[in-house]
């Protein structure tokens, strides 16, 4: 397991004009082959997501509820209609909006911080790792009811502040507080698995790289800078994208802790399409929030990848 | 998305896929001042009671009666085994809850889901990166869109879907089985795109070598490739395993008989009109503790292997 | 090296695979809603709330196995659930088709189930019914839908030292706090400071809580949910000057520093630490506060009279049959002989709560005259108001708390009031205001 092969494969397109025979009969062999190998996944996937996508995309254009004695009847785009003239929605949008604005560069700065704290060789480092990875295994309902205690008026983090002459707010119940301690909360649940990203693009940056820097005599920040982050510049683009679509499905925190209260302060979309469907039993109304929830993430991914690409060229 | 995963593979800096790489740390011949040594230590080990405290808490409530836990809420005895300890919260929830079956429920559900995971979505990836057909990146576009969709948007319609399905035994529906607690969570988008990163960072002069021996592409695939993709498995595992384990909703939904729930849904059997917190704490940390100890094992491969498994941008 | 690992988890694959197939083989016991059972007995299938509520599990399977004993035609089997999370298992079976012969609903919820066609009426037990709580019987359109073995009852745990230290009035069930008695009563407690909450609702609770405990006290300012004529609009009473009162009050509550706006994790355990001098909370509450440290202090007062009279609200869980029950004989055999005074007895008794029929009542200890639970049962048959019967009203309760919650939070009265009232007309009129079909 030790041979490397530091080369690029050749083009495969010099081989196809290089070798045509065998490679027209091959690339059949592969589309064969290919077929069946995707199968399994690709029939999981069209009729375990794309059937209820579809689904979701009828729905949305009927009065369907949950429990009814009467089938759903097509009405339109009444759903959506209400959807934008609920202040509800747009609120949700607003929080979900600043949650994964404030999320996406915090969560990825601070994982980015811990990596480097822990990217040394030394003795006890892998203990670190550990207990900073630790919230990442352990379940969202369980960290969300965990923190209910320490976000109360007289709970933990309130009592840390007492002592440095802070009086805490009660975090979850105040509507300028609770967004902010969610976030927190989900910073510090899912930061150590961001960290171990970080720490696999740390790894792959050659060695030489900072040694022929030490020769220069650079500063630690200008090899950060110049060695380091432009380095890490395909797992960055990992990252970005990965909190980004997981901060677009903020639910959990918000369903267990506040229910998107107060005065729909962690409301979110997730959470108001839940609501709407289960809590309110409207189907249809639930699956028109969902839709118009697809078009923003793909939207959003879109721009991300106009973005990043950019600065590919 | 889909289109930035396909370009990027091409600029893929290829890490070596098969060796783990070592942790390439303190390059630097000039090492730190003490002081700033010093200092990091106090960080680290200031973000170890960061991330471990909460957990303490809930470690340390399951051994105390529940006014003693809220007693205990304002101080730092909130992380200490003192006052009135006991194992009565653990004796309680064995009484009330049939734990045993409840864990090895989940224990087959998830481990299932895994495997299964890892032959489908390994084989799809495979498909994907490394052989050409038309429609390839029509597929991959289709798969990661999939990615961007939060599971509590398609319950409902996904519920409806999976009571018209056909069971193997002839009868309609797949609710109140194992099958619909496992079968829809086995391919995976997210799981599919890692396989996929890190097939297209293996040499594909193998796969040629392998080919003018003779071996067919879904020889390529078992015994070329597959073996190289230790840390890729393990990610996946790893990432497929903790939701597998942390099934909330969804077997609420579809679950009816006991005999098949798994350990999440048990939290509730001690939220009722009196809510024993005592033993939410002892429950929380029994079906926490295997995924804990399976973590702690295991942790130095875990890390290494997301931080090897080349995820990238 | 690499390789091995990868033929030892293949091993464990095709281990696992084994060990799947055979732990998998078939459904669980639930799916269908009978069937037969090896002694060619009709299995007739039961859910219920309580999976975890040893208590109450333990006496409704003593009714299920007497009932079992008792005949040999039928065999009713019996899956509980988790309350928590009951409401959502139940709607995903209803509306997969795969409910049970025999369930427990939430009373408020019986109307809603019946319209929608999951419910068959309880044909042949009308008259049994006329023996229970008004608050117990689930009636719509006329037709008995459920039937329950007890009810509920709110009220204020208070500490009795505190009461006495302040000098207020200790209320009774014929005479009741008025507002500005409850007013003075906050005030003077504040005043001793020695709560850090004077008064706590619960106000971190959710789901029904929230109508279950405020929409009583709208009601006793003399707003409602919905008006209770025709069950058409919610305007004029849900947002009249009424209403407008009682969220000024309850706003009020927080702005005056009484009651916290998010209660803390559990508020029973402040009420026992000493936190808290005056709780709203239930007739279930009464055993923890018998056990507590603090049993010799504390006392049940009843609810106060804003002006409409004092409320509290009425109906708990329930029994009905689901109109899907391939032995729908069977389902009312099992019903009728579940009902009787005996099983409305060991239930109650088992669960602590108040038995719905009077010759229950006598059977249970403590609930006689005069007996030491005798008040919940008097605060029941006093003030007890049923939530609106309609079957708009899972939208009309999920509304009602967002309303409430965010008029708690300081938004304006009358705005979300209107809005309130809005949606919840919008609701009944896109339902036809909940027509019977047939």
């Amino acid at each position: 397991m030790t041979q490397m092969v530091e080369i690029e494969p050749p083009v495969p397109s010099a081989a196809v004009t290089r070798r045509p025979r065998s490679v027209t009969g091959s690339s059949r062999g592969q589309s064969r082959t290919a077929a069946w190998m995707i199968l399994p996944a690709g029939v999981l996937i069209l009729v375990f997501v794309l059937v209820p996508i579809a689904l979701t995309f009828g729905l949305a254009f009927t009065d369907a509820k949950l429990i009814s004695p009467t089938g759903p009847r097509f009405i339109g785009v009444e759903n959506f209609s209400r959807l934008f003239d609920d202040p509800v929605f747009w609120k949700s949008l607003r929080n979900t909006v600043i949650f994964a604005a404030v999320i996406v560069p915090v969560q990825a700065g601070l994982a980015l911080g811990l990596a480097l704290l822990v990217n040394v060789k030394m003795h006890g480092v892998t203990f670190f790792r550990t207990m900073y990875f630790l919230p990442v295994v352990t379940s969202m309902v369980v960290i969300s009811l965990l923190w209910q205690f320490m976000y109360q008026q007289d709970g933990l983090i309130n009592a840390v502040l007492a002592r440095i002459g802070i009086t805490g707010p009660d975090w979850l119940g105040n509507k300028d507080t609770a967004l902010l301690a969610i976030i927190v909360m989900s910073i510090w649940q899912a930061v150590g698995f961001h960290m171990v990203i970080w720490l696999s693009g740390l790894q792959t940056i050659p060695g030489e790289l900072y040694e022929a820097a030490d020769l220069d005599g650079v500063s630690n920040r200008q090899k950060f800078l110049y060695v380091t982050w432009p380095g890490l510049r395909q797992t960055a683009t990992f990252i970005l994208v990965t909190i980004t679509i997981a901060a677009f499905a903020l639910f959990t925190q918000v369903q267990v802790m506040t229910q998107g209260g107060p005065l729909d302060s962690t409301s979110t979309v997730v959470f108001q399409a839940f609501r709407a469907g289960y809590t309110q039993q409207q189907t249809g109304y639930a699956a028109a929030i969902a839709l118009v929830f697809f078009a923003l993430v793909l939207a959003v991914n879109l721009i991300q990848r106009y973005l990043t690409r950019e600065k590919d060229a | 998305m889909s289109a930035s995963a396909t370009t990027s593979t091409g600029d893929v800096a290829a890490p070596a896929p098969h060796a783990v790489v070592p942790a390439r740390a303190n390059r630097s011949h000039r090492g730190p001042s003490t002081g700033r040594l010093v200092w990091r230590w106090v960080v680290r080990i200031a973000l170890t009671l960061v991330f471990a405290l909460p957990l303490l808490f809930m470690f340390v409530s399951s051994l105390k009666p529940d006014t003693q836990i809220f007693g205990d809420l304002t101080s730092v005895r909130a992380f200490l085994p003192v006052g009135d300890i006991s194992l009565d919260n653990y004796t309680g929830v064995f009484g009330r809850v049939p734990f045993w079956r409840f864990l090895a429920n989940s224990v087959v559900i998830a481990v299932a889901t895994v495997v299964l995971g890892l032959i489908v979505n390994s084989m799809c990836a495979f498909a994907l990166a490394r052989l050409r057909f038309r429609g390839r990146s029509l597929a991959l576009g289709v798969i990661i869109a999939t990615l961007i969709v939060p599971f509590e948007t398609l319950a409902l319609p996904l519920l409806w879907w999976v009571n018209l399905l056909p069971y193997y035994d002839g009868s309609t529906g797949w609710l109140d089985t194992y099958e619909v607690q496992i079968i829809p969570f086995v391919a995976n988008a997210f799981s599919i795109y890692l396989f996929y990163q890190y097939f297209a960072s293996i040499p594909k002069e193998l796969d040629e070598a392998a080919t003018v021996d003779g071996a067919g592409r879904f020889t390529i695939y078992r015994k070329i490739v597959m073996p190289l993709a230790g840390p890729a498995i393990a990610t996946v595992a790893i990432l497929t395993f903790l939701p597998a384990w942390n099934q909330y909703l969804w077997p609420l939904m579809v679950v009816q008989s006991e005999e098949l729930r798994p350990v999440m849904v048990g939290i509730d059997y001690f939220k009722q009109l009196n809510t024993s917190w005592g033993q939410i704490m002892s429950y929380a940390s029994l079906i926490t503790i295997p995924v804990l100890v399976l973590f702690v094992c295991f942790q130095r491969s875990f890390i290494n292997s997301i931080a090897s498994s080349g995820v990238k941008g | 090296m690499v390789s091995t690992q990868l033929k030892r988890l293949t091993a464990v694959s095709v281990a696992t695979g084994l060990a799947l197939s055979l732990a998998a083989c078939g459904k669980g016991s639930s799916t269908d809603s009978g069937g037969e059972d090896a002694s060619g007995a009709t299995v007739l299938k039961m859910w219920t709330h309580n999976a975890g509520n040893d208590a109450e599990l333990a006496a409704i399977q003593g009714v299920v196995d007497d009932y079992n004993a008792s005949q040999s035609t039928y065999k009713v089997e019996v899956q509980a659930f988790p309350q928590d999370s009951y409401n959502t298992s139940v709607t995903s079976a209803a509306s997969s088709g795969s409910l049970p012969c025999i369930l427990d609903i939430d009373g408020p919820n019986v109307p809603n189930w019946a319209w929608a066609g999951y419910l068959a009426p309880l044909n042949g037990l009308e008259d049994r019914a006329a023996d229970f709580l008004p608050s117990v019987q689930g009636v719509w359109n006329d037709e008995l839908y459920s039937l329950g073995y007890y009810d509920v009852a709110l009220a204020f745990l208070a500490r009795t030292s505190a009461l006495e230290a302040a000098g207020v009035r200790i209320p009774t069930a014929d005479d009741p706090w008025t507002k500005d008695e409850f007013a003075a009563a906050l005030e003077a407690i504040k005043a001793s400071g020695q709560f850090d909450n004077v008064l706590d609702m619960q106000t971190g609770n959710t789901g029904e809580w929230w109508p279950y405990a405020y929409s009583p006290q709208l009601q006793s300012f003399g707003g409602d949910l919905i008006d209770r004529e025709n069950y058409e609009s919610a305007d004029g009473v849900l947002n009249g000057p009424e209403a407008v009162e009682w969220a000024t009050w309850f706003r009020s509550l927080v702005t005056d520093e009484y009651m916290p706006l998010k209660s803390g994790q559990d508020p029973a355990q402040d009420f026992f630490n000493g936190k808290t001098a005056l709780l709203w909370t239930g007739s279930w509450s009464a055993a923890p506060a018998a056990e507590s440290d603090i049993a010799d202090d504390v006392t049940f007062l009843p609810p106060v009279d804003f002006g409409a009279g004092a409320k509290i609200g009425g109906g708990s869980w329930q029994w009905g049959v689901s109109a899907t029950c391939s032995d729908m004989d069977g389902a009312l055999d099992y019903m009728t002989f579940a009902m009787q005074d005996e099983y409305v007895a060991s239930i109650a008794e088992a669960t602590g709560t108040i038995p719905a029929t009077d010759g229950a009542a006598a059977m249970v200890d403590g609930y006689g005259e005069g007996g030491k639970y005798d008040i919940f049962r008097v605060f029941s048959k006093n003030f007890a108001e049923l939530r609106p019967v309609t079957p708009g009203y899972p939208f009309i309760a999920t509304t009602f708390t967002k309303a409430a919650q965010d008029i708690l939070n300081g938004a304006d009265p009358q705005a979300t009031l209107d809005q309130a009232v809005k949606d919840i007309d919008a609701n009944q009129k896109s339902n036809d205001n909940f027509a019977p079909t047939s």
